[in-house]
């Protein structure tokens, strides 16, 4: 068993989990955050990105005593109380989810990306996408409500 | 208020949960004492199970239990089925082999199911599983449908000789041959449609809990019909009556045809947690789900054309060879049937079609629906040899399609529909004009300047949803009824719930659904929950696949919101002291014409309720049902127009721009609609470009059993899209509304072959349209 | 993944040790390749040992002629950094290429180099540009560290401590992605050293990262675009799987080689 302790959503935690834990599994279960997701087992899909330290990264690519340290911001730790982060309130306003599942991973990796480059253009845009994948949306209204944010106009049409 | 009822682009209710990460998917639910499900799945494509050890399992830390075939012989569970009955032409019922959910004897395919572990963790169940040795006899496989019935080819099935499952046909033999031999021109083209793989990002999953006490089970599964899979693991797997048996499909990931299906290890688990007495999940990881879930497509196909020397088409002939795979799973033999052949007479009026389909058995996973299911390959067919002939006969693409349009209607196509209204011209106009196809050669010279091909693409295409009426289909083989289910519940405050049948997997039920109850009663859609996905909460319904939520399932709850009209109405009279006939509903409020009287809407209810003063003989409450069985398909069309530019140097193609304009009939929320379309689009020009399930031709390994091998469209590989819609409205249900889900996928694959086709100037060209295989092209040529 | 045991190393000499202590163990940095291959049950280390804590192994600094980067430096960090892009402009452009951002969030360049996928991305810019390979032990030369399939140089036990880049004249890296991983099916990277001598490297194609030497041949004479696709390469001997035959990899590496010099800098 190894401990992991790490700030999670600005609250500190401590756990004891077997060694062999991924990332994902401490936050899905042994956390309880379930907002996180796992969709494939090769590191394509992007479903389970958070941020640590504050960059994007895949948790199901990483043991969680390698974040053990680390300050983590999952998707439920993204909105302030009931107001939600403006990227959240973009996705809702250009309807770009569908099933939701790839959602989390996605919002995460949009704000990762307006953080590194706050204007960027829709080739910029979606190369940012490429370790997020999405069945439904066809990235149309992702690429849209991304933009719409880096324009400053998030949560408007 | 009117603002939230139909045609507004509403933003989705179900987006916070989602957006906040609190959305509740199968894998999420924590159920107490859980233990947890690895299968034991075989490394072969075709094998004799000799022996299996599971001692060395049985005694690993923390292993409840091992379970095989036999044990499941023992306890009588039945077999997986298949629910639609298709006859072969000469009368003959198609060769249906058992598929146990474990299978004992066999193995045939890679990744059948031969044993499950159930260990206290997800680690224990794996560790354990490696533990258990199966002895195999190896033996040989055949994995194309093209081989699959040549004389020696590997036997599957000791009841479908030459692995073939049926030989069907439509349409009129003699007639075609009539038209052919008197046409003045002929087109053939050999097609491939290519097998996919679904990849909704949700992994498929289930958790069963038993209640002893209550002999009472409960599963949550990821399922797009629970109420479908509540019935065939009761009436058919023979595990719980339904009484017995509560479904529960939560929050779903996507599903596009994968989730429909009735699976062995939903089967399993059910049964597990009742022998093993504990509850028990198992949630797949992403190579479980390529070699598992129930893949798309597979069809070869030779298809010719015949056309009068005025170039109109008189004559249409196809021969396809469907995979099923190994087993058939459970509407494996409609898709390349019935939701196939009898699309393709397309938008044109066609006197003469003749379809010959023969389904086989490989050793692959089970094929069955996959977005668009039968219409993606009938309009592929036909909008692959429309280009072709176009360029055979000097005539261009789009001026073919208009001689051959279908203009009046209802129209009756020789392979069995009624297309009850459209306008194929209309989509045609609107999306030649927005993709600007008459400047097109300039576009073509100045990317020619540059080194690089130009190539546009058209696809006019035709799909039928809502699959009707029951006894129709009933007549042509199906094991169910295509109606659905409706309950709206008005509480006495005036907030209202909807029961629907139907299942909400990304289609935005939440959000149309209220829409349609905003319509009519003027309730903000907040005040309005709709309710699915549950069996103990809806009484039935047949679920959401086939595009069928917005034909069937809106007309259902349509029908019930009329009743509960109709009974408040009959009240809101009775209060005012106003005969019935001068009442009527605006804007939430019952008014007596020509006064000044009026009543809300939730007062009525309140007034239902209390039952202080309601008519004679009125019962109390405000709640009605209603079943809806529509009476004909409906039929969405449009037209596609791919733009591509092709590198000759490396055969990279790129998407320089993809143009849709489609005819749903009446369109609930805008915004939705175009994102289904969206959806489609994506999935279909990643059939076109990119995806391509591969088993190995000797081995019958899956070769693409990873995202590391299988190519799913990235953003970076498609472009904003420029979609529109025109407006027939629908003749046959009370909304207008047609459908829009499958759309995209159907129409886009053909457009953006005939894109590159035109680019490079060739005839054929088989998707996945790789840069290889189009470098490969460029140097044929 | 199989049972294992995780050890945050302090220091290189303890990473070392413990490695010593523990043949079946394995270097954890990044953990891009390595966490992937654990849950699919592909390798069954006994023990994880993760060294990407340690501060002196991360980094980027000038020093002289060479531009240094730590070994566990992650792909993010070499692509945004401004000496990486000012004096190497083609290994920043080949590291912002490397999966996609939340991969180039982890990995690192020691762990991308030691792992040898022939496919990866940075074995064709240490190649192109005659790096050394500085480790816990020694220095190995660029044209001695990749020796095949999955395989370097390295002894066993040995740590990759930093890399060490001489500054080009020119440099720049052309890659034409499996459209599945976003791997490289082909990558070529060219560089003009100072010495003014062109060398190209080719990854993806085989399988292990080679020196295109008809390319380069070609290149010394005319650095242009138009030179490098003049040149031919044999399909003998390179990988052919169901992203690409043996054929079309080697079509692929001149026109790449094209490219790459028209975007060098």
């Amino acid at each position: 068993m190894v401990q992991i302790n790490v700030k999670v959503n600005g609250r500190a935690v401590s756990r004891q989990v077997e060694d062999r834990t991924l990332l994902v599994e401490f936050v899905r279960e042994t956390l309880g955050l379930t907002g996180t997701h796992v969709g494939c087992d090769t590191g394509q899909c992007g479903a389970c990105v958070i941020h640590l330290n504050g960059r994007a990264i895949k948790s199901c690519t990483m043991m969680a005593a390698q974040a053990s340290g680390a300050e983590i911001t999952t998707i439920e730790g993204l909105a302030k109380g009931d107001q939600l982060h403006p990227m959240q309130a973009a996705f809702h306003r250009h309807h770009a989810l569908q099933c939701g599942f790839c959602t989390p991973g996605m919002i995460m990796t949009a704000v990762d990306l307006l953080n590194r480059i706050p204007h960027p253009d829709e080739a910029t845009i979606r190369a940012n996408l490429d370790g997020n994948l999405c069945r439904c949306t066809g990235y149309h209204n992702i690429v849209k409500a991304i933009a719409a944010v880096a324009q400053g106009g998030g949560a408007s049409a | 208020m009117a603002h939230d009822g139909i045609g507004a682009r509403v933003p989705r209710k179900e987006d916070r949960r989602f957006i906040t990460g609190q959305g509740n998917y199968t894998d999420d639910i924590p159920v107490k004492n859980v233990t947890h499900a690895e299968f034991v799945r075989s490394p072969h494509a075709h094998a004799r199970i000799v022996r299996i050890d599971t001692s060395a399992a049985l005694a690993a830390p923390g292993v409840i239990g091992v379970l095989t075939g036999t044990e499941l012989a023992e306890d009588k569970v039945g077999g997986l089925i298949c629910g639609w009955m298709i006859h072969s032409k000469d009368g003959s019922p198609m060769k249906a082999a058992p598929y146990a959910p474990l299978t004992p004897d066999v193995a045939r395919f890679v990744g059948n199911a031969v044993a499950v572990v159930v260990a206290e963790t997800k680690n224990q169940a794996r560790d354990a599983a490696e533990l258990i040795e199966v002895e195999y006899e190896e033996l040989p496989a055949v994995v194309d449908p093209a081989k699959a019935q040549a004389q020696g080819a590997p036997q599957i099935h000791a009841e479908a000789p030459g692995n073939t499952i049926y030989q069907w046909s439509l349409g009129d033999k003699d007639a075609v041959d009539r038209a052919f031999a008197g046409a003045a021109h002929r087109v053939d083209l050999d097609l491939i449609n290519n097998r996919l793989v679904p990849n909704a990002i949700e992994p498929r999953s289930a958790t069963a809990v038993y209640d002893r006490a209550e002999g009472r089970f409960t599963l949550y599964t990821t399922s797009q019909n629970p109420h479908v899979t509540r019935l065939v693991l009761s009436a058919f797997i023979g595990l719980a009556p339904e009484h017995k048996l509560r479904v529960v499909a939560p929050d779903v990931g996507g599903g596009f045809g994968s989730k429909i299906f009735i699976y062995p290890e939903e089967t399993v688990c059910l049964w597990a947690a009742r022998r093993l007495g504990v509850p028990v999940k198992w949630t797949a990881d992403r190579r479980e789900s390529f070699l598992t879930d129930a893949h798309g497509r597979d069809h070869v196909t030779h298809a010719e054309m015949a056309f009068d020397g005025n170039q109109k088409i008189v004559g249409l002939r196809v021969k396809t060879i469907a995979n099923l795979g190994a087993y058939m799973s459970t509407f494996s033999s409609s898709v390349p049937t019935y939701l196939y052949a009898t699309l393709l007479s397309g938008q044109y009026d066609i006197p003469a079609i003749y379809a010959e389909v023969d389904a086989v058995y490989t050793n692959t996973a089970p094929v069955d629906a996959y977005r668009g299911a039968g219409r993606p390959e009938a309009t592929y067919v036909l909008e692959r040899l429309m280009d072709v002939a176009a360029s055979r006969l000097g005539v261009g693409p789009a001026e073919l399609r208009q001689k051959n349009f279908i203009r009046s209607f209802p129209h009756q196509t020789p392979v069995i529909m009624t297309y009850d209204t459209g306008d194929y011209e209309a989509s045609l106009d609107a999306a030649l004009k927005a993709a600007r196809y008459s400047e097109f050669p300039a576009r073509r010279s100045e990317a020619s300047a540059g080194g690089k091909l130009r190539g546009i693409g058209l696809s006019c295409y035709i799909e039928a949803c809502g699959i009707a009426p029951s006894q129709a289909v009933g007549s042509l083989g199906a094991g169910v009824g295509l109606w659905e289910s409706a309950e709206v519940r008005v509480n006495p405050v005036g907030t209202i719930e909807v029961l629907t049948g139907c299942h909400s997997h990304g289609q935005g039920h939440e959000t149309t659904f209220a829409q349609l109850v905003a319509e009519r009663f003027g309730v903000p859609i907040d005040q309005v929950s709709i309710v699915h996905g549950d069996t103990d909460k809806v009484q039935f319904g047949m679920g959401t696949y086939g595009s069928r939520s917005g034909a069937v399932g809106m007309s259902a709850i349509n029908k019930a919101l009329e009743r509960v009209e109709a009974k408040a109405k009959r009240i809101a009279a009775h209060l005012m002291e106003a005969a019935e006939s001068d009442v009527e509903l605006a804007n939430g409020e019952f008014v007596v014409v020509g006064t000044d009287k009026k009543i809300a809407f939730a007062n009525v209810a309140l007034a239902a309720y209390t039952a202080h003063n309601l008519p004679a003989g009125t019962e109390p409450g405000l709640k009605e049902g209603a079943f809806y069985d529509p009476q004909n398909f409906t039929f969405p069309a449009g037209t596609y127009v791919c733009e591509v530019e092709v590198d000759p140097k490396t055969g990279e193609v790129t998407i320089i721009q993809f143009t849709a304009a489609d005819d749903f009939g009446t369109v609930i929320n805008p915004m939705i609609v175009e994102g289904q379309v969206h959806g489609g689009l994506a999935q279909g020009i990643g059939q076109a470009l990119l995806e391509g399930c591969r088993y190995d031709t000797d081995s019958g390994q899956l070769m693409t059993a990873t995202f590391m091998d299988y190519a799913m469209p990235r953003a970076r590989d498609l472009v904003s899209f420029s979609v529109s819609t025109t407006v027939t409205p629908c003749k046959t249900n009370p909304l207008g509304v047609k459908g829009c889900g499958e759309a995209g996928a159907i129409g886009s694959p053909a457009a953006v072959i005939n894109a590159i086709t035109n680019a490079l100037g060739i005839e054929r060209l088989d998707m996945p349209a790789t840069a290889q295989r189009v470098w490969q092209a460029t140097r044929a040529h | 993944m199989y049972q294992t045991t995780y050890v945050r190393a302090g220091s290189v000499a303890e990473a070392q040790h413990l490695l010593s202590d523990h043949p079946e163990a394995k270097l954890l940095s990044g953990g891009q390749t390595l966490v992937p291959t654990l849950r699919q049950r592909l390798a069954r280390p006994s023990h994880l040992i993760d060294i990407s804590h340690l501060a002196d192994l991360r980094g980027i600094s000038l020093e002289g002629d060479q531009v240094v980067i730590g070994a566990t430096t992650t792909h993010a960090e070499v692509a945004a950094n401004d000496v990486v892009r000012q004096r190497i402009p083609g290994l920043a452009q080949l590291a912002g290429l490397i999966g996609d951002p939340p991969v180039r969030h982890l990995g690192t360049i020691g762990g991308s180099i030691a792992n040898n996928d022939p496919a990866a991305d940075y074995p064709a810019a240490v190649l192109a540009l005659k790096a050394a390979v500085h480790t816990s032990e020694r220095t190995i030369g660029a044209d001695n560290f990749f020796t095949g399939l999955f395989e370097t140089g390295l002894d066993p036990g040995e740590i990759i401590v930093r890399v060490s880049f001489p500054v080009p004249q020119k440099s720049g890296y052309e890659k034409f992605h499996q459209s599945a991983s976003r791997f490289a099916l082909v990558g070529v990277f060219v560089a003009v050293l100072a010495d003014g001598s062109v060398r190209v490297a080719v990854t993806g194609a085989g399988p292990c990262v080679f020196r295109a030497a008809s390319i380069e041949a070609s290149l010394a004479n005319n650095f242009a675009a138009e030179a490098a696709e003049s040149a031919s390469i044999s399909a003998e001997g390179l990988n052919s799987d169901i992203h690409g035959s043996a054929e079309y990899r080697a079509h692929l590496v001149p026109v790449l080689a094209g490219r790459a010099v028209s975007g060098a800098r």
